[in-house]
């Protein structure tokens, strides 16, 4: 069978308007997840064994469920609750807030995980140290642990929101209009649907392939002092 | 019965191995010793065609390592090697690490291959440990198997790399007492190791090298009385005063 | 296509509000979908939802193996043709590829494509688009998690193999792989639950699994809350039990003495 992609140029506007939702679902999500994640980890590391046991709580539950079931239940139970309580009787369009949230609050389980992870890899000896010097343990925290920690999450941070930008095609679940919606109704109307999910593979392929390249130079370049100092 | 003949290898620019030349006759027991980064546990390594090599050639048993045509496994099946951190397989009893390559390469029936590992473990003192795995037992004894395991093949030589340096000191003797045996009962062995006692005891030649050069090659009394070069010299103060 | 459309939305929305309470008869009530009642009707999409997921499992431990062990060859060809591979199914959203299998293959392959749309039915055109999807997705990443299992054991257990005159292909059956999935069973673990976890996924292209089915359930009985609540536990619950069973598995595998560790 031959394929007719004479139909991309034309519907590249409407495509473009796709994106633009994408670009900010992924980049809210991961800023907000990263923030979010931040702190169920501290939280998670406190000595609060309450704060301790709800943080864990917090991202077994979401890891443990299908993102599209965590979107189901943002569509049709959570948001239009909040949303009923906060402005009762106004009809909202939701879908937008629905994936932004979901997003967030999802990818905050996932980065908890990581920004833990990264905390846990910088000594013990480390965090006696900075007591030793008369630090309290916030300011060890913020000061000495967290700084190198960062410094060698960032890669798999940004890892994380390539997984992510890829994700939120997900919101095809609820009908919100994403890049590969747009291209998947361009197709289905033009009658060019296969052509258009493989326009559409294409482009996530280029950027995602570019992305994950560009956090290897980094994570090269992140490595290099530490391999100095050992 | 193992000739190299002028090895030359490259890592990439660094040159690893320079004009290495050397001869193994039947029976001899020849000591490969050097600093360390002297390209000696390279070059052991060269003489079953684990590395590569550039230029030169190796011959063992009058079959050559670096020819294509060569059927490496069948050589390397032929000559035993003894490594630096053991290698023994994690997944496997001792009684199965000694069989695997019986059984699998030599196609001997399982229950030859078990009676000669018996009979070697007996001469390693390890006959009870068979059924254990290899993390229960100490270093040496690990080490101890590993030359079993070569040995199981009937070698017509053998080769051992740095077989004592990565083992606890108190437990280096009861390695080396296994190698002087193997050395006294006539195999033919070449041996990288900083264990310039049994060198003394069981060596016919040394070999010296540094910077991936052969610097010395003799008979073991004028290389410890006098040896020729500096670098020799040096090296012997080094090792020998500790 | 099922899928939540918002004209529905609204109606739910004050359904949902105005019935605080949780309805457990709802489960007993017979489901407009199918002869059995709703809670067999979400026991039964959990079962698709396994079934999809061991299937995709075997493709993607097959091809993941082959393709990690690709990775770790000499030369340059066959670790660049698995480099390739992973790059490909990992950059390509998973939405993306499963529309690809549905829709794409079908039609350009020549013969087998027209058996596909023609004869198979419905749910195991899903079933086996699906596999396919999920399968060599799933590949991509078992085969970084082999290629490094296998890095980690270092180049001296393949010399040791080597140099007792195991060809390599013997080396790797017999030593580098059997230790290597030992110390990958957590990773393999938690790449089996999220598989489980991208099942979901297929509800987009129809297949009645266990999401799909509480999404329909939900539509059917208008009871959102109730449909919800229990797939969201049928998913925790298969959670469990996987996580159960691997660490029987990895008591079982254990070596004696060997931490999975270094020498």
């Amino acid at each position: 069978m031959a394929f007719d992609w004479s139909s991309i140029p034309g519907s590249l506007p409407i495509l473009w308007q796709g994106m633009i939702v994408t670009l900010q679902i992924a980049l809210v999500g991961a800023l907000v997840g990263i923030l979010l994640g931040t702190l169920l980890a501290l939280l998670r590391l406190s000595p609060s064994r309450l704060l301790s046991w709800l943080s864990a709580a917090y991202v077994t539950v979401f890891r443990s469920i299908p993102l599209v079931m965590v979107l189901f239940w943002f569509h049709l139970i959570l948001i239009p609750l909040v949303v009923g309580l906060l402005f009762p009787g106004k009809r909202l369009e939701l879908g937008f807030i629905t994936a932004l949230t979901a997003f967030s609050l999802f990818e905050a389980s996932y980065y908890a995980e990581i920004i833990r992870a990264g905390i846990l890899s910088v000594t013990k000896g480390q965090f006696n140290a900075g007591l030793a010097l008369g630090m309290n343990r916030r300011q060890v925290m913020r000061l000495v642990i967290l700084p190198q920690a960062l410094r060698r999450m960032i890669p798999l941070l940004l890892t994380q929101a390539i997984i992510l930008f890829q994700d939120s095609t997900l919101v095809y679940v609820i009908n919100l209009d994403d890049f590969f919606r747009k291209a998947y109704n361009v197709g289905n109307t033009v009658g060019t649907l296969n052509e258009m999910i493989l326009f559409a593979g294409a482009v996530y392929l280029v950027i995602c392939t570019l992305a994950s390249g560009c956090v290897r130079q980094l994570h090269r370049k992140l490595t290099v002092p530490a391999r100095e100092i050992a | 019965m193992i000739s190299i003949r002028n090895v030359s290898k490259w890592f990439g620019e660094f040159q690893a191995l320079k004009k290495c030349s050397a001869e193994v006759h039947k029976g001899e027991v020849v000591v490969i010793c050097g600093p360390s980064g002297s390209g000696k546990s390279t070059l052991i390594k060269c003489v079953n065609g684990l590395e590569s090599f550039q230029e030169g050639e190796i011959w063992v048993d009058g079959i050559s390592v670096a020819d294509r045509k060569t059927d490496l496994p069948k050589l390397r099946s032929r000559v035993g090697m003894v490594f630096q951190h053991f290698e023994l397989f994690p997944h496997l009893s001792i009684l199965d690490n000694i069989t695997l390559a019986q059984c699998r390469v030599l196609g001997r029936s399982k229950k030859q291959a078990v009676e000669k590992a018996v009979q070697l473990l007996e001469l390693v003192g390890l006959a009870e440990q068979k059924p254990k795995f290899p993390a229960q037992l100490s270093g040496g004894q690990q080490q101890r198997v590993a030359i079993a395991r070569a040995l199981a093949m009937d070698p017509i030589a053998m080769l051992f790399d740095e077989p004592t340096s990565a083992l606890d000191p108190e437990m280096i003797n009861e390695v080396l007492d296994v190698m002087v045996e193997l050395a006294q009962s006539g195999m033919t062995m070449l041996v990288v190791t900083h264990e310039m006692g049994f060198a003394k005891r069981v060596a016919n030649r040394i070999i010296f090298m540094d910077r991936g050069e052969v610097v010395e090659d003799r008979p073991k009394q004028t290389f410890f009385e006098n040896p020729e070069t500096n670098r020799a010299r040096q090296f012997l103060s080094k090792i020998l005063t500790h | 296509m099922w899928l939540l459309d918002s004209t529905n939305h609204q109606s739910l929305i004050t359904n949902h509000i105005s019935l605080a309470a949780f309805d457990f008869s709802v489960f007993l009530r017979p489901s407009p979908e199918s002869a059995l009642n709703n809670l067999s009707y979400l026991l039964v999409g959990l079962g698709w939802s396994l079934l999809l997921a061991l299937g995709s499992w075997v493709v993607a431990f097959v091809v993941g193996s082959v393709v990690g062990v690709m990775r770790t060859l000499p030369g340059r060809i066959l670790p660049s043709i698995g480099a390739c591979y992973v790059e490909l199914f990992r950059n390509v959203p998973l939405l993306v590829q499963l529309f690809v299998w549905f829709f794409v293959v079908p039609d350009i392959t020549p013969i087998l494509g027209d058996w596909f749309k023609q004869q198979v039915p419905p749910i195991w055109q899903e079933f086996i688009a699906g596999t396919a999807c999920l399968g060599l997705f799933t590949a991509a990443r078992i085969a970084e998690q082999v290629r490094s299992g296998i890095g980690s054991l270092g180049t001296g257990q393949l010399g040791a193999g080597l140099a007792l005159g195991l060809r390599r292909r013997q080396v790797y059956l017999l030593v580098l792989l059997p230790v290597a999935y030992r110390i990958l069973i957590p990773t393999l673990t938690s790449e089996f639950l999220n598989l489980i976890k991208n099942t979901a996924v297929a509800s987009t292209i129809g297949y009645l699994e266990l999401a799909q089915r509480s999404a329909s359930m939900a539509e059917t009985t208008a009871r959102v809350y109730e449909a919800f609540t229990a797939a969201t536990l049928l998913y925790a619950a298969l959670n469990l039990l996987v996580m159960f069973l691997a660490r029987a598995l990895e008591r079982f595998t254990a070596l004696p003495g060997f931490l999975g560790g270094d020498k």
